[in-house]
């Protein structure tokens, strides 16, 4: 497994949107790349007989019939806002345009 | 190849498209917030789960599941045996959790196709594949205290998506716009969304890229979205074409990047670059666990497909006699089609074709007319009558037509009508003799000229049996009396 650079850890923490000081790219090339030698360990082990799963609890088709539900009162919903405007959340613009979808 | 050879002839356009409908379901993706949020006051359709609030579980919205698959069979794709979804991360403000849940390595439907008609004739676009996500929420950018702000509304987080992706197979404008066609009426006909594009229900996004004719690697692709109606998909891509073949003339490189369609100026422009699918780092999303379709369920979900635009086509052309246009007019007229419908099954000895031509004709002029309060009361069966008079000659066309009107307008039977009106048409002999008699009594001159040789005189005398009758008598039945008579006196 590859070394992480500088480089990469400034990406993720873009695609992030994280503005990070030089001293904390530093300290957190040095905690990604530690986790990064645990994975190494991990990757030691032979799983060529062991399916792939990305559950822990072996559930599957757990659906809702489509019925509408209260939804929460306009106050309640924006209660834990950082700063509310008429019925808006507020929060600071972000340039560059949007995500995906 | 010369600089003087036209540049469409030089390149060749690559596109592929993107769809992204809303779902018809009443409620929310993964939670019981209902779907109903248009004018609804900001953040009124909220509840933990499409805030992003910590902690909470989604539940899948079966309903979803089942237009999705349902589309996936209307385009004859591989509908998958077991699905799983996927979270794909970005950060914005729209999206609360962080990441949106989506399907990626497991969509519900893959490898299907769409047939439809150009001005080239017949064309099929393959589809790579149809999945369900979730929909953001939606932002407005203002000014509040001098501060550059954004405001949120998540009623539309959560609601139900399904994108639709196509192959690169698509080569022009046109082709795109009648693909985009084609799927929204599939979307209603099926009802799995009403897909109107002014209302953001369908959203289409093109990746359009051109390569020298006869090379078979890619362009560069630039992607083209804010497209809000069809017309605006034929122009968009078109002018995109049109900047990337005069940009790659001057030596240009093309970069990839995201542009937007600015309807007033009929110009693309850019919005910002485009992020690498890697840079979404998508993995399974742990909190749903995967699906199976069971055969039961999927032959279930096939077997209430309704009939798909491409066979409706094929039934009336083949079976009712329809030309292809009339055909087509019908099939994108949901309430048309059933008027058709229901005149034919009333009245089976009215040829269907008729009934076609009185639909595409009178009714859609009529309904275009904007006084909708009528379009609903036109009564299949009194259509079915009004026409069955035509044809037997108890009425004539052109009185059929202001019997139509006033039964669009006030719902009130045919029969009533003409009869109120009285339109029924002079066919008995008798009562049209006297009027023939009258009129040539009244027109000496006009006999003495036909009987000399000038044929041409019998139109006039026509003329005026019809005014003589307020126009109710049979013009067919005058034209062949008047010259018997005439004939007959020589």
């Amino acid at each position: 497994m590859a070394e992480l650079t500088r480089a990469d850890v400034e990406h993720v923490a873009h695609l992030a949107r994280l503005g990070l000081t030089e001293e904390e790219l530093a300290r957190l090339e040095g905690q990604l790349n530690h986790i990064l030698d645990q994975y190494k360990v991990l990757a030691t082990l032979d799983t060529a007989h062991i399916p792939p799963t990305a559950q822990t609890i072996e559930l599957q088709n757990i659906l809702r019939e489509d019925a509408v539900q209260p939804s929460l009162a306009v106050d309640e919903a924006l209660a834990n806002a950082p700063e509310r405007s008429g019925d808006h959340f507020v929060v600071p613009a972000i340039l560059g345009g949007e995500g995906g979808a | 190849m010369t600089a003087a050879e036209p540049a469409a002839s030089r390149y060749e356009a690559v596109i592929g498209i993107e769809i992204h409908c809303q779902l018809k379901t009443v409620s929310k993706m993964f939670c019981g917030c209902s779907t109903e949020i248009d004018g609804a006051a900001p953040n009124s359709h909220c509840c933990p789960v499409c805030l992003g609030l910590p902690g909470v579980l989604p539940t899948i919205n079966k309903k979803a599941v089942e237009f999705v698959i349902a589309t996936g069979f209307a385009i004859e794709a591989k509908v998958a045996t077991t699905t799983r979804w996927d979270r794909k991360n970005y950060f914005y403000p729209d999206l609360p959790k962080g990441y949106q849940i989506s399907q990626y390595q497991l969509p519900l439907a893959a490898e299907g196709r769409l047939t439809f008609d150009t001005s080239d004739g017949p064309f099929t676009v393959c589809v790579r594949r149809a999945h369900l996500e979730e929909d953001t929420g939606r932002l407005i950018h203002a000014e509040l205290d001098g501060r550059r702000v954004s405001l949120i509304d998540f009623n539309r987080s959560g609601m139900p998506l399904m994108e639709i992706v196509t192959e690169p197979d698509i080569r022009t404008a046109e082709q795109a716009r009648r693909y985009a066609e084609e799927l929204r009426l599939l979307m209603q006909t099926i009802g799995a969304s009403d897909a109107e594009m002014e209302n953001g229900q369908m959203r289409v996004e093109a990746n359009v890229s051109i390569r020298p004719r006869g090379q078979e690697a890619f362009g560069t692709r630039v992607e083209v979205k804010n497209m809000n109606s069809m017309r605006a998909v034929e122009r968009a891509i078109a002018f995109e074409i049109e900047r990337q073949t005069v940009a790659v003339d001057a030596g240009e490189k093309i970069h990839m990047e995201t542009r937007g369609w600015d309807e007033a100026r009929q110009s693309t422009y850019h919005m910002r670059p485009k992020e690498e699918e890697n840079d979404y780092r998508y993995f399974p999303e742990p909190d749903l666990p995967p699906l199976l379709t069971s055969p039961e369920w999927l032959a279930e979900i096939k077997a209430r497909l309704p009939e798909l635009p491409s066979a409706r086509r094929r039934r009336y052309r083949d079976e009712q006699g329809l030309s292809a246009y009339d055909a087509d007019v019908l099939v994108n007229d949901a309430t048309a089609a059933a008027l058709f419908e229901g005149a034919v099954a009333a009245d089976p000895a009215v040829p269907p074709k008729l009934l076609a031509n009185w639909v595409t004709g009178e009714y859609m002029r009529l309904a275009k007319g904007g006084e909708g309060s009528g379009a609903a009361a036109v009564d299949p069966a009194e259509l079915a009558a009004l026409v069955e008079l035509v044809v037997d000659g108890s009425i004539s066309g052109t009185n059929a037509k202001e019997v139509f009107a006033e039964h669009f307008a006030t719902g009130r039977g045919v029969s009533s009508i003409v009869k109120a009106r009285g339109f029924e048409q002079i066919s008995d002999a008798g009562a049209l003799g006297t009027a023939i008699d009258t009129v040539l009594a009244a027109n000496p001159a006009a006999v003495a000229d036909y009987r000399a040789g000038k044929a041409e005189v019998l139109g006039f005398l026509v003329g005026q049996v019809m005014k003589a009758t307020r126009g109710q008598a049979n013009a067919g039945m005058v034209q062949n009396a008047l010259r018997e008579r005439l004939d007959k006196a020589e």
